[in-house]
Protein backbone atom coordinates (compact mmCIF):
# COMPACT_ATOMS: atom_id res chain seq x y z
CA UNK A 1 0.00 0.00 0.00
CA UNK A 2 1.36 3.09 -1.20
CA UNK A 3 1.73 6.05 1.56
CA UNK A 4 -0.82 5.18 4.18
CA UNK A 5 1.82 4.72 7.01
CA UNK A 6 1.40 7.44 9.03
CA UNK A 7 -0.20 11.10 9.14
CA UNK A 8 0.83 11.29 5.16
CA UNK A 9 1.15 14.98 4.44
CA UNK A 10 -1.25 16.27 7.47
CA UNK A 11 -0.57 19.25 8.52
CA UNK A 12 -1.56 20.23 12.62
CA UNK A 13 -4.67 22.00 12.52
CA UNK A 14 -5.71 24.61 15.31
CA UNK A 15 -9.18 22.43 15.62
CA UNK A 16 -7.66 19.24 16.51
CA UNK A 17 -6.18 20.98 19.98
CA UNK A 18 -9.50 20.02 21.53
CA UNK A 19 -8.82 16.35 20.78
CA UNK A 20 -5.50 16.49 23.58
CA UNK A 21 -7.14 18.10 26.30
CA UNK A 22 -6.14 17.45 29.44
CA UNK A 23 -9.27 15.34 31.21
CA UNK A 24 -9.69 17.31 33.83
CA UNK A 25 -9.93 21.13 31.47
CA UNK A 26 -12.38 18.24 29.00
CA UNK A 27 -14.32 17.34 32.08
CA UNK A 28 -14.51 20.93 33.54
CA UNK A 29 -16.02 21.95 30.01
CA UNK A 30 -17.98 19.37 29.21
CA UNK A 31 -19.71 19.92 32.71
CA UNK A 32 -20.23 23.81 32.22
CA UNK A 33 -21.69 22.62 28.84
CA UNK A 34 -24.23 20.20 30.02
CA UNK A 35 -25.37 22.38 32.40
CA UNK A 36 -25.96 25.11 29.98
CA UNK A 37 -28.03 22.63 27.85
CA UNK A 38 -30.36 20.97 30.01
CA UNK A 39 -31.00 24.81 31.35
CA UNK A 40 -31.66 25.11 27.77
CA UNK A 41 -33.54 22.18 26.86
CA UNK A 42 -35.59 22.88 30.15
CA UNK A 43 -36.21 26.06 29.34
CA UNK A 44 -37.75 25.88 25.50
CA UNK A 45 -38.32 22.11 24.75
CA UNK A 46 -41.98 20.97 25.90
CA UNK A 47 -40.94 17.57 26.03
CA UNK A 48 -37.88 17.69 28.19
CA UNK A 49 -39.42 19.84 30.52
CA UNK A 50 -42.30 17.56 30.57
CA UNK A 51 -39.98 14.63 31.37
CA UNK A 52 -37.74 16.24 33.96
CA UNK A 53 -40.76 17.41 36.09
CA UNK A 54 -42.11 13.51 36.15
CA UNK A 55 -38.72 12.89 37.74
CA UNK A 56 -39.02 15.93 39.86
CA UNK A 57 -35.57 16.64 38.29
CA UNK A 58 -34.71 20.89 37.98
CA UNK A 59 -31.57 21.63 35.33
CA UNK A 60 -29.87 23.24 38.97
CA UNK A 61 -29.90 19.21 40.22
CA UNK A 62 -27.11 18.72 37.59
CA UNK A 63 -24.15 19.32 39.53
CA UNK A 64 -21.16 16.76 38.32
CA UNK A 65 -21.05 14.59 35.21
CA UNK A 66 -22.67 11.60 36.56
CA UNK A 67 -25.41 13.63 37.36
CA UNK A 68 -26.53 13.08 33.73
CA UNK A 69 -27.70 9.64 34.57
CA UNK A 70 -30.64 11.03 36.25
CA UNK A 71 -31.72 12.66 33.06
CA UNK A 72 -34.65 11.40 31.23
CA UNK A 73 -33.79 9.14 28.24
CA UNK A 74 -34.81 10.64 24.29
CA UNK A 75 -35.85 8.14 21.34
CA UNK A 76 -35.96 8.49 18.15
CA UNK A 77 -40.26 8.12 18.21
CA UNK A 78 -39.71 11.08 20.10
CA UNK A 79 -38.63 13.11 16.74
CA UNK A 80 -40.91 11.45 15.01
CA UNK A 81 -43.93 12.30 17.41
CA UNK A 82 -43.11 16.03 17.56
CA UNK A 83 -43.06 16.07 14.13
CA UNK A 84 -41.61 18.07 12.58
CA UNK A 85 -40.90 21.36 14.59
CA UNK A 86 -41.56 19.95 18.66
CA UNK A 87 -38.11 19.40 19.62
CA UNK A 88 -36.38 22.66 18.08
CA UNK A 89 -34.91 25.11 21.21
CA UNK A 90 -34.18 27.86 18.71
CA UNK A 91 -37.10 30.45 16.81
CA UNK A 92 -37.15 29.64 13.57
CA UNK A 93 -35.49 32.88 12.25
CA UNK A 94 -32.20 31.83 14.22
CA UNK A 95 -32.31 28.59 12.92
CA UNK A 96 -30.41 28.65 9.38
CA UNK A 97 -30.70 25.01 8.04
CA UNK A 98 -32.86 22.18 7.79
CA UNK A 99 -32.16 18.69 7.22
CA UNK A 100 -34.15 15.38 7.37
CA UNK A 101 -34.15 11.64 7.45
CA UNK A 102 -35.95 9.69 4.49
CA UNK A 103 -38.65 8.74 6.50
CA UNK A 104 -38.78 5.29 5.25
CA UNK A 105 -40.30 3.88 8.28
CA UNK A 106 -43.61 6.44 8.94
CA UNK A 107 -42.95 9.89 9.23
CA UNK A 108 -39.60 11.51 8.69
CA UNK A 109 -37.80 13.48 11.54
CA UNK A 110 -36.22 17.02 11.43
CA UNK A 111 -33.11 18.62 12.37
CA UNK A 112 -32.39 22.18 13.09
CA UNK A 113 -29.20 24.24 12.80
CA UNK A 114 -28.52 27.20 14.12
CA UNK A 115 -25.30 28.90 12.52
CA UNK A 116 -23.11 28.39 15.67
CA UNK A 117 -24.64 24.58 15.46
CA UNK A 118 -23.00 24.76 11.23
CA UNK A 119 -19.97 26.22 12.83
CA UNK A 120 -19.36 23.39 15.32
CA UNK A 121 -20.41 20.63 12.65
CA UNK A 122 -17.66 21.90 10.40
CA UNK A 123 -15.24 21.82 13.53
CA UNK A 124 -15.88 18.26 14.49
CA UNK A 125 -15.70 17.31 10.45
CA UNK A 126 -12.27 19.38 10.34
CA UNK A 127 -10.96 17.30 13.15
CA UNK A 128 -12.52 13.97 11.58
CA UNK A 129 -10.23 14.71 8.63
CA UNK A 130 -6.83 15.72 10.44
CA UNK A 131 -7.33 12.39 12.69
CA UNK A 132 -7.62 10.37 9.03
CA UNK A 133 -4.26 12.62 7.81
CA UNK A 134 -5.97 14.88 5.65
CA UNK A 135 -4.84 17.83 4.88
CA UNK A 136 -5.65 21.46 3.28
CA UNK A 137 -3.12 19.71 0.00
CA UNK A 138 -6.13 17.51 0.13
CA UNK A 139 -8.56 17.06 -2.99
CA UNK A 140 -11.74 15.43 -1.86
CA UNK A 141 -14.21 14.04 -3.82
CA UNK A 142 -16.99 13.68 -1.64
CA UNK A 143 -19.60 11.37 -2.74
CA UNK A 144 -21.94 11.72 0.17
CA UNK A 145 -25.35 12.46 -1.37
CA UNK A 146 -26.52 16.03 -0.83
CA UNK A 147 -29.79 17.43 0.29
CA UNK A 148 -31.67 16.40 2.76
CA UNK A 149 -29.24 13.62 4.29
CA UNK A 150 -26.95 15.38 6.49
CA UNK A 151 -23.45 13.16 4.69
CA UNK A 152 -22.97 15.36 2.12
CA UNK A 153 -22.98 18.84 3.18
CA UNK A 154 -21.53 17.97 6.45
CA UNK A 155 -18.58 16.63 4.97
CA UNK A 156 -18.74 19.69 2.80
CA UNK A 157 -18.51 22.48 4.86
CA UNK A 158 -15.78 20.22 6.92
CA UNK A 159 -13.43 20.07 4.24
CA UNK A 160 -13.64 23.54 3.10
CA UNK A 161 -13.05 24.49 6.78
CA UNK A 162 -10.29 22.58 6.53
CA UNK A 163 -8.94 24.36 3.32
CA UNK A 164 -8.56 21.12 1.32
CA UNK A 165 -10.20 21.25 -2.13
CA UNK A 166 -13.66 19.54 -2.28
CA UNK A 167 -15.36 18.42 -5.39
CA UNK A 168 -19.42 18.20 -4.70
CA UNK A 169 -19.81 15.02 -6.93
CA UNK A 170 -22.47 13.64 -4.65
CA UNK A 171 -23.40 10.17 -4.72
CA UNK A 172 -23.90 7.88 -8.20
CA UNK A 173 -23.54 8.10 -11.98
CA UNK A 174 -20.20 5.34 -10.60
CA UNK A 175 -18.01 5.81 -13.81
CA UNK A 176 -18.13 9.71 -13.80
CA UNK A 177 -16.65 9.26 -10.20
CA UNK A 178 -13.83 7.13 -11.46
CA UNK A 179 -13.10 9.35 -14.30
CA UNK A 180 -13.21 12.35 -12.14
CA UNK A 181 -11.07 10.27 -9.30
CA UNK A 182 -8.58 10.08 -11.75
CA UNK A 183 -8.34 12.79 -13.58
CA UNK A 184 -8.53 15.23 -11.21
CA UNK A 185 -5.89 13.36 -9.02
CA UNK A 186 -8.32 13.10 -6.16
CA UNK A 187 -6.67 11.81 -3.02
CA UNK A 188 -9.67 11.52 -0.69
CA UNK A 189 -13.35 10.01 -0.77
CA UNK A 190 -15.99 10.00 1.08
CA UNK A 191 -18.96 7.51 0.63
CA UNK A 192 -20.53 5.00 1.94
CA UNK A 193 -18.10 1.65 2.47
CA UNK A 194 -20.32 -0.46 0.67
CA UNK A 195 -20.49 2.27 -2.42
CA UNK A 196 -17.09 2.44 -2.85
CA UNK A 197 -16.31 -1.33 -2.93
CA UNK A 198 -18.81 -0.89 -6.01
CA UNK A 199 -16.42 2.05 -6.86
CA UNK A 200 -13.46 -0.30 -7.39
CA UNK A 201 -15.18 -3.14 -8.88
CA UNK A 202 -16.56 -0.39 -11.41
CA UNK A 203 -13.11 1.03 -11.91
CA UNK A 204 -11.92 -2.65 -12.36
CA UNK A 205 -14.52 -3.48 -15.43
CA UNK A 206 -13.72 0.07 -16.65
CA UNK A 207 -9.98 -1.24 -17.20
CA UNK A 208 -8.90 0.80 -14.48
CA UNK A 209 -6.85 -0.09 -11.19
CA UNK A 210 -7.65 2.12 -8.13
CA UNK A 211 -4.25 1.11 -6.87
CA UNK A 212 -2.93 3.31 -9.38
CA UNK A 213 -4.60 6.22 -8.82
CA UNK A 214 -3.36 8.93 -6.59
CA UNK A 215 -6.04 8.12 -4.15
CA UNK A 216 -4.67 7.46 -0.31
CA UNK A 217 -7.57 7.97 2.28
CA UNK A 218 -11.28 6.99 2.25
CA UNK A 219 -13.29 8.73 4.75
CA UNK A 220 -16.16 5.87 5.01
CA UNK A 221 -19.92 5.98 7.40
CA UNK A 222 -23.42 6.03 7.19
CA UNK A 223 -23.63 2.22 7.74
CA UNK A 224 -22.12 -0.52 9.69
CA UNK A 225 -19.03 -2.13 7.96
CA UNK A 226 -17.11 -5.07 9.47
CA UNK A 227 -13.41 -4.97 10.01
CA UNK A 228 -12.98 -8.01 7.22
CA UNK A 229 -14.85 -5.33 4.74
CA UNK A 230 -11.72 -2.48 6.22
CA UNK A 231 -9.46 -5.49 4.79
CA UNK A 232 -11.13 -6.56 1.51
CA UNK A 233 -11.19 -2.12 0.43
CA UNK A 234 -7.73 -1.53 2.06
CA UNK A 235 -6.64 -4.61 -0.13
CA UNK A 236 -8.23 -4.25 -3.23
CA UNK A 237 -7.55 -0.27 -3.56
CA UNK A 238 -4.60 0.16 -1.81
CA UNK A 239 -6.08 3.23 0.05
CA UNK A 240 -6.49 4.24 3.91
CA UNK A 241 -10.24 3.07 5.02
CA UNK A 242 -11.21 4.93 7.82
CA UNK A 243 -14.38 4.99 9.82
CA UNK A 244 -16.40 7.97 10.27
CA UNK A 245 -19.45 7.92 12.91
CA UNK A 246 -22.47 10.58 13.13
CA UNK A 247 -26.77 10.46 13.04
CA UNK A 248 -28.32 13.29 12.32
CA UNK A 249 -30.52 13.46 15.00
CA UNK A 250 -26.30 14.45 16.97
CA UNK A 251 -25.45 16.34 13.81
CA UNK A 252 -24.49 14.27 11.29
CA UNK A 253 -21.31 13.26 10.23
CA UNK A 254 -18.59 13.88 12.66
CA UNK A 255 -19.95 12.51 16.24
CA UNK A 256 -16.24 10.17 15.89
CA UNK A 257 -13.49 9.04 14.05
CA UNK A 258 -11.18 6.79 13.79
CA UNK A 259 -7.35 8.18 14.02
CA UNK A 260 -4.32 6.72 12.22
CA UNK A 261 -4.50 3.65 14.57
CA UNK A 262 -7.86 2.61 13.31
CA UNK A 263 -8.41 0.71 16.42
CA UNK A 264 -12.01 2.44 17.98
CA UNK A 265 -13.22 5.66 17.12
CA UNK A 266 -12.40 9.21 19.20
CA UNK A 267 -15.82 10.99 20.34
CA UNK A 268 -15.61 14.50 20.16
CA UNK A 269 -16.83 14.45 23.27
CA UNK A 270 -16.17 18.13 24.33
CA UNK A 271 -19.29 18.35 22.08
CA UNK A 272 -21.56 15.02 22.52
CA UNK A 273 -21.08 13.57 25.82
CA UNK A 274 -21.11 9.48 25.13
CA UNK A 275 -22.05 6.90 27.82
CA UNK A 276 -23.17 3.40 27.22
CA UNK A 277 -26.30 1.81 28.92
CA UNK A 278 -27.77 -1.81 29.09
CA UNK A 279 -30.81 -1.29 26.33
CA UNK A 280 -32.90 -3.45 28.05
CA UNK A 281 -33.16 -2.18 31.93
CA UNK A 282 -31.53 1.59 30.59
CA UNK A 283 -28.87 1.12 33.61
CA UNK A 284 -25.51 1.91 32.72
CA UNK A 285 -22.68 -0.38 31.80
CA UNK A 286 -19.24 0.15 32.97
CA UNK A 287 -16.22 0.91 30.33
CA UNK A 288 -15.55 -1.84 28.09
CA UNK A 289 -18.64 -3.48 28.69
CA UNK A 290 -20.94 -3.39 25.10
CA UNK A 291 -24.63 -1.77 25.31
CA UNK A 292 -26.21 1.04 23.54
CA UNK A 293 -24.64 4.16 22.85
CA UNK A 294 -26.03 7.32 24.21
CA UNK A 295 -25.37 10.77 23.18
CA UNK A 296 -25.95 14.47 24.78
CA UNK A 297 -25.03 17.35 22.42
CA UNK A 298 -23.28 19.74 24.94
CA UNK A 299 -23.67 22.50 22.67
CA UNK A 300 -26.24 22.49 20.32
CA UNK A 301 -28.68 25.31 19.96
CA UNK A 302 -31.46 24.57 17.76
CA UNK A 303 -32.27 20.92 18.73
CA UNK A 304 -30.19 20.05 21.97
CA UNK A 305 -30.54 16.19 22.23
CA UNK A 306 -30.34 15.28 26.34
CA UNK A 307 -29.26 11.39 26.33
CA UNK A 308 -30.65 10.25 22.88
CA UNK A 309 -30.40 6.63 22.52
CA UNK A 310 -28.69 5.90 19.13
CA UNK A 311 -29.83 2.15 18.99
CA UNK A 312 -26.05 1.74 18.17
CA UNK A 313 -24.27 -1.46 20.26
CA UNK A 314 -20.58 -0.46 21.38
CA UNK A 315 -18.08 -0.26 24.28
CA UNK A 316 -16.14 2.56 25.44
CA UNK A 317 -13.05 1.91 25.21
CA UNK A 318 -11.13 2.40 29.04
CA UNK A 319 -7.25 2.39 27.48
CA UNK A 320 -5.87 5.65 26.54
CA UNK A 321 -5.14 5.90 22.74
CA UNK A 322 -1.67 5.56 21.45
CA UNK A 323 -2.40 8.32 19.31
CA UNK A 324 -2.18 11.46 22.25
CA UNK A 325 -5.48 11.92 21.66
CA UNK A 326 -7.49 12.52 25.03
CA UNK A 327 -11.33 12.47 23.72
CA UNK A 328 -12.56 8.53 24.59
CA UNK A 329 -13.00 6.27 22.24
CA UNK A 330 -15.35 3.63 21.61
CA UNK A 331 -15.34 0.85 19.52
CA UNK A 332 -16.30 0.51 15.47
CA UNK A 333 -20.06 0.33 15.29
CA UNK A 334 -20.80 -3.07 13.63
CA UNK A 335 -24.21 -3.41 14.91
CA UNK A 336 -27.55 -1.15 15.21
CA UNK A 337 -30.28 -2.87 17.38
CA UNK A 338 -32.15 -1.38 14.31
CA UNK A 339 -30.80 -3.49 11.69
CA UNK A 340 -30.95 -7.15 14.01
CA UNK A 341 -32.87 -9.27 13.06
CA UNK A 342 -34.61 -12.52 14.85
CA UNK A 343 -34.55 -15.97 13.10
CA UNK A 344 -35.38 -18.88 15.32
CA UNK A 345 -34.83 -17.27 18.22
CA UNK A 346 -31.11 -16.12 17.86
CA UNK A 347 -30.56 -12.19 17.30
CA UNK A 348 -28.83 -12.03 13.99
CA UNK A 349 -26.83 -8.62 13.00
CA UNK A 350 -26.03 -8.22 8.71
CA UNK A 351 -22.21 -7.54 9.99
CA UNK A 352 -21.78 -11.47 11.40
CA UNK A 353 -22.87 -12.58 7.66
CA UNK A 354 -20.99 -10.10 6.06
CA UNK A 355 -17.77 -11.38 8.38
CA UNK A 356 -18.33 -15.06 7.44
CA UNK A 357 -18.48 -14.31 3.90
CA UNK A 358 -15.38 -11.81 3.70
CA UNK A 359 -13.76 -14.98 5.81
CA UNK A 360 -14.20 -17.35 2.76
CA UNK A 361 -11.86 -16.67 0.00
CA UNK A 362 -12.66 -15.25 -2.89
CA UNK A 363 -16.45 -13.87 -2.40
CA UNK A 364 -16.68 -10.12 -2.76
CA UNK A 365 -18.99 -8.25 -0.24
CA UNK A 366 -21.87 -8.02 -1.94
CA UNK A 367 -25.00 -9.73 -0.49
CA UNK A 368 -28.33 -10.04 0.08
CA UNK A 369 -30.24 -11.53 3.00
CA UNK A 370 -33.69 -12.74 2.74
CA UNK A 371 -36.11 -13.63 4.86
CA UNK A 372 -39.03 -16.08 4.34
CA UNK A 373 -41.19 -18.01 6.54
CA UNK A 374 -41.61 -22.04 5.12
CA UNK A 375 -45.15 -23.74 6.68
CA UNK A 376 -44.43 -21.66 9.88
CA UNK A 377 -40.62 -21.93 10.12
CA UNK A 378 -37.99 -19.19 9.42
CA UNK A 379 -35.79 -19.76 6.72
CA UNK A 380 -32.44 -16.97 6.16
CA UNK A 381 -31.36 -17.53 2.78
CA UNK A 382 -27.61 -15.65 1.49
CA UNK A 383 -27.76 -14.49 -1.83
CA UNK A 384 -23.71 -14.42 -2.78
CA UNK A 385 -23.19 -12.80 -5.88
CA UNK A 386 -19.98 -15.15 -8.00
CA UNK A 387 -17.01 -13.99 -9.43
CA UNK A 388 -15.36 -14.95 -12.16
CA UNK A 389 -11.88 -15.59 -9.45
CA UNK A 390 -13.72 -18.36 -7.73
CA UNK A 391 -15.68 -19.61 -10.26
CA UNK A 392 -14.85 -23.46 -11.39
CA UNK A 393 -16.33 -25.19 -14.11
CA UNK A 394 -17.34 -28.45 -12.46
CA UNK A 395 -20.45 -28.58 -10.29
CA UNK A 396 -18.44 -30.57 -7.43
CA UNK A 397 -16.30 -27.25 -6.71
CA UNK A 398 -19.26 -24.79 -6.99
CA UNK A 399 -21.00 -26.64 -4.49
CA UNK A 400 -18.20 -27.43 -2.34
CA UNK A 401 -17.89 -23.52 -2.32
CA UNK A 402 -21.59 -23.15 -1.24
CA UNK A 403 -20.74 -25.65 1.69
CA UNK A 404 -17.62 -23.32 3.29
CA UNK A 405 -20.03 -20.28 2.58
CA UNK A 406 -22.66 -22.16 4.75
CA UNK A 407 -20.19 -23.51 7.11
CA UNK A 408 -18.92 -20.03 7.57
CA UNK A 409 -22.00 -18.55 8.61
CA UNK A 410 -23.34 -21.55 10.44
CA UNK A 411 -20.14 -21.17 12.58
CA UNK A 412 -20.49 -17.63 13.39
CA UNK A 413 -24.41 -17.49 14.02
CA UNK A 414 -25.24 -21.04 14.90
CA UNK A 415 -28.14 -21.66 12.81
CA UNK A 416 -28.87 -23.39 9.56
CA UNK A 417 -28.80 -21.39 6.74
CA UNK A 418 -28.86 -21.30 2.57
CA UNK A 419 -26.70 -19.51 0.51
CA UNK A 420 -27.83 -18.94 -2.85
CA UNK A 421 -25.01 -18.15 -5.37
CA UNK A 422 -26.21 -15.49 -8.23
CA UNK A 423 -24.67 -13.99 -11.10
CA UNK A 424 -22.78 -10.94 -10.78
CA UNK A 425 -24.79 -7.53 -10.74
CA UNK A 426 -27.58 -8.95 -9.65
CA UNK A 427 -28.25 -7.28 -6.14
CA UNK A 428 -28.95 -4.04 -6.49
CA UNK A 429 -25.78 -1.52 -5.86
CA UNK A 430 -26.78 1.26 -3.51
CA UNK A 431 -25.32 4.51 -4.19
CA UNK A 432 -25.68 5.25 -0.61
CA UNK A 433 -26.82 2.96 2.59
CA UNK A 434 -26.64 -0.41 1.51
CA UNK A 435 -29.70 -2.76 2.04
CA UNK A 436 -28.45 -5.60 3.41
CA UNK A 437 -31.67 -7.60 4.46
CA UNK A 438 -35.49 -8.43 2.73
CA UNK A 439 -37.56 -9.65 5.16
CA UNK A 440 -40.51 -11.25 3.93
CA UNK A 441 -41.62 -12.93 6.76
CA UNK A 442 -44.96 -10.90 7.48
CA UNK A 443 -45.37 -10.26 3.63
CA UNK A 444 -48.41 -13.34 3.58
CA UNK B 1 -3.67 -30.64 -28.47
CA UNK B 2 -6.61 -29.28 -26.11
CA UNK B 3 -9.49 -27.12 -26.76
CA UNK B 4 -10.28 -23.97 -25.17
CA UNK B 5 -14.13 -24.35 -23.25
CA UNK B 6 -16.08 -21.57 -21.86
CA UNK B 7 -17.87 -22.55 -19.10
CA UNK B 8 -21.26 -19.98 -18.07
CA UNK B 9 -22.76 -19.94 -14.35
CA UNK B 10 -26.35 -19.87 -14.66
CA UNK B 11 -28.90 -19.18 -11.75
CA UNK B 12 -31.76 -21.71 -12.12
CA UNK B 13 -34.56 -19.73 -13.33
CA UNK B 14 -36.61 -19.25 -16.29
CA UNK B 15 -34.44 -17.21 -18.83
CA UNK B 16 -31.00 -17.02 -17.74
CA UNK B 17 -30.04 -19.65 -20.68
CA UNK B 18 -31.25 -16.96 -23.21
CA UNK B 19 -29.05 -14.44 -22.04
CA UNK B 20 -25.58 -15.84 -23.23
CA UNK B 21 -26.88 -17.40 -25.87
CA UNK B 22 -28.38 -14.28 -27.35
CA UNK B 23 -24.64 -12.66 -26.80
CA UNK B 24 -22.99 -15.14 -28.80
CA UNK B 25 -25.66 -14.59 -31.31
CA UNK B 26 -25.66 -11.07 -32.07
CA UNK B 27 -21.88 -11.62 -31.88
CA UNK B 28 -21.84 -14.37 -34.52
CA UNK B 29 -20.27 -16.42 -32.89
CA UNK B 30 -21.10 -20.19 -33.22
CA UNK B 31 -21.62 -22.93 -31.25
CA UNK B 32 -19.96 -26.14 -32.19
CA UNK B 33 -20.81 -28.07 -29.10
CA UNK B 34 -22.06 -27.82 -25.36
CA UNK B 35 -23.38 -29.15 -22.81
CA UNK B 36 -25.53 -28.43 -19.66
CA UNK B 37 -24.68 -28.90 -16.21
CA UNK B 38 -27.57 -28.30 -13.70
CA UNK B 39 -28.03 -29.04 -10.03
CA UNK B 40 -31.24 -27.79 -8.25
CA UNK B 41 -29.68 -24.20 -7.46
CA UNK B 42 -27.75 -23.20 -10.62
CA UNK B 43 -26.37 -24.62 -13.95
CA UNK B 44 -22.77 -24.66 -15.51
CA UNK B 45 -23.52 -24.33 -19.65
CA UNK B 46 -20.18 -25.44 -21.22
CA UNK B 47 -19.39 -24.78 -24.68
CA UNK B 48 -17.26 -25.20 -27.05
CA UNK B 49 -17.88 -22.04 -29.79
CA UNK B 50 -15.83 -20.75 -33.23
CA UNK B 51 -14.03 -17.79 -31.51
CA UNK B 52 -13.54 -18.55 -28.08
CA UNK B 53 -11.81 -15.16 -26.67
CA UNK B 54 -14.29 -12.91 -28.93
CA UNK B 55 -17.15 -14.99 -26.92
CA UNK B 56 -15.24 -14.54 -23.05
CA UNK B 57 -14.91 -10.84 -24.06
CA UNK B 58 -18.78 -10.41 -24.84
CA UNK B 59 -19.89 -12.58 -21.93
CA UNK B 60 -17.64 -10.46 -19.48
CA UNK B 61 -19.06 -7.41 -20.72
CA UNK B 62 -22.68 -8.62 -19.85
CA UNK B 63 -21.60 -9.79 -17.33
CA UNK B 64 -21.67 -13.14 -17.51
CA UNK B 65 -19.35 -15.13 -15.32
CA UNK B 66 -17.18 -17.24 -17.51
CA UNK B 67 -14.04 -19.63 -16.60
CA UNK B 68 -11.89 -21.07 -19.44
CA UNK B 69 -11.10 -24.70 -19.14
CA UNK B 70 -8.96 -26.76 -21.24
CA UNK B 71 -10.50 -29.59 -22.60
CA UNK B 72 -9.57 -32.54 -24.75
CA UNK B 73 -11.47 -33.85 -28.01
CA UNK B 74 -10.92 -37.33 -29.22
CA UNK B 75 -12.39 -38.88 -32.68
CA UNK B 76 -14.03 -41.92 -33.09
CA UNK B 77 -15.69 -44.37 -35.14
CA UNK B 78 -19.81 -43.71 -34.46
CA UNK B 79 -19.98 -47.81 -33.70
CA UNK B 80 -20.75 -49.73 -30.53
CA UNK B 81 -18.23 -49.81 -28.11
CA UNK B 82 -16.20 -46.72 -29.58
CA UNK B 83 -16.69 -44.98 -26.48
CA UNK B 84 -15.78 -47.74 -24.21
CA UNK B 85 -12.36 -48.46 -26.18
CA UNK B 86 -11.45 -45.09 -25.21
CA UNK B 87 -12.38 -45.24 -21.71
CA UNK B 88 -10.38 -48.57 -20.90
CA UNK B 89 -7.55 -46.53 -22.07
CA UNK B 90 -7.62 -43.61 -19.90
CA UNK B 91 -8.20 -45.98 -17.26
CA UNK B 92 -4.91 -47.20 -17.68
CA UNK B 93 -3.58 -43.80 -18.07
CA UNK B 94 -4.30 -43.37 -14.19
CA UNK B 95 -6.25 -40.34 -14.84
CA UNK B 96 -9.26 -39.07 -13.95
CA UNK B 97 -12.89 -37.90 -15.74
CA UNK B 98 -14.03 -34.53 -14.48
CA UNK B 99 -16.64 -34.76 -17.21
CA UNK B 100 -17.57 -34.90 -20.52
CA UNK B 101 -19.92 -34.96 -23.27
CA UNK B 102 -20.29 -36.13 -27.30
CA UNK B 103 -21.68 -35.10 -30.40
CA UNK B 104 -21.51 -36.96 -34.34
CA UNK B 105 -21.27 -36.21 -37.40
CA UNK B 106 -23.23 -37.12 -40.00
CA UNK B 107 -20.10 -38.95 -41.68
CA UNK B 108 -20.21 -41.67 -38.87
CA UNK B 109 -17.70 -40.42 -36.93
CA UNK B 110 -17.72 -39.03 -33.13
CA UNK B 111 -16.54 -36.75 -30.89
CA UNK B 112 -16.02 -36.82 -27.49
CA UNK B 113 -15.27 -34.01 -25.19
CA UNK B 114 -12.95 -34.57 -21.89
CA UNK B 115 -12.32 -32.94 -18.99
CA UNK B 116 -9.25 -34.77 -16.97
CA UNK B 117 -7.70 -33.60 -13.95
CA UNK B 118 -4.14 -34.51 -15.29
CA UNK B 119 -5.00 -33.97 -19.51
CA UNK B 120 -1.44 -34.13 -20.74
CA UNK B 121 -0.81 -37.38 -19.33
CA UNK B 122 -4.66 -38.50 -20.36
CA UNK B 123 -3.17 -37.54 -24.30
CA UNK B 124 -0.28 -39.13 -24.01
CA UNK B 125 -1.42 -42.22 -23.68
CA UNK B 126 -4.66 -41.85 -25.85
CA UNK B 127 -1.67 -40.64 -28.63
CA UNK B 128 0.49 -43.82 -27.57
CA UNK B 129 -2.36 -46.30 -27.94
CA UNK B 130 -3.44 -44.36 -31.62
CA UNK B 131 -6.60 -42.51 -30.83
CA UNK B 132 -6.93 -39.05 -32.53
CA UNK B 133 -6.75 -36.57 -30.40
CA UNK B 134 -7.99 -33.51 -32.02
CA UNK B 135 -6.27 -30.19 -32.40
CA UNK B 136 -8.11 -27.06 -32.40
CA UNK B 137 -7.21 -26.39 -36.01
CA UNK B 138 -8.57 -29.95 -37.00
CA UNK B 139 -11.47 -29.79 -34.63
CA UNK B 140 -12.38 -26.14 -36.20
CA UNK B 141 -12.13 -27.35 -39.83
CA UNK B 142 -14.72 -29.86 -39.29
CA UNK B 143 -17.52 -27.26 -39.22
CA UNK B 144 -18.08 -25.04 -42.58
CA UNK B 145 -18.59 -21.39 -41.46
Amino acid sequence: MKNIGKNAGASFHPAAALDYLPTDHLQALQLKRLQAVVERAYERVRLIRVRMDAKGLHPEDIKSLEDIRQLPFTVKADLRDTYPFGMFASPMQEVVRLHSSSGTTGKPIVVAYTQEDLDVWSSVMVRSFVACGVGSHDIIQNAYGYGLFTGGLGAHYGAEALGATVIPISGGNTDRQIMVMKDFAVTVICCTPSYFVHMIERARELGEDIRRFPLRVGVFGAEPWSQAMRRHIQEESGIRAQDIYGLSEIIGPGVGIECEWQNGLHIFEDHFYPEIIDSTTGEPCPDGTEGELVLTTLSKKAIPMIRYRTRDITAIIPEACPCGRTIRRINRICRRSDDMFIIRGVNVFPSQVEAALLAVEGTVPHYLIVLTRQRGLDQMEIQVELTPAVFSDTVGALENLQARIVKAVENILGISVNVRLVEPHTIERSMGKAKRVIDQRNAD
Amino acid sequence: MKLHQLSVFLENKRGQLSVPLNLLATAGIDIRTLSLADTQQFGILRLIVSDWQKAKEVLEKEHCVVNVTQVVAIEVPDRPGGLADVVRVIDHADVDIEYMYAFTFQSGRAVLIFRFNEPDAAIKQLQAEGVNVMGSNEFQERFPD
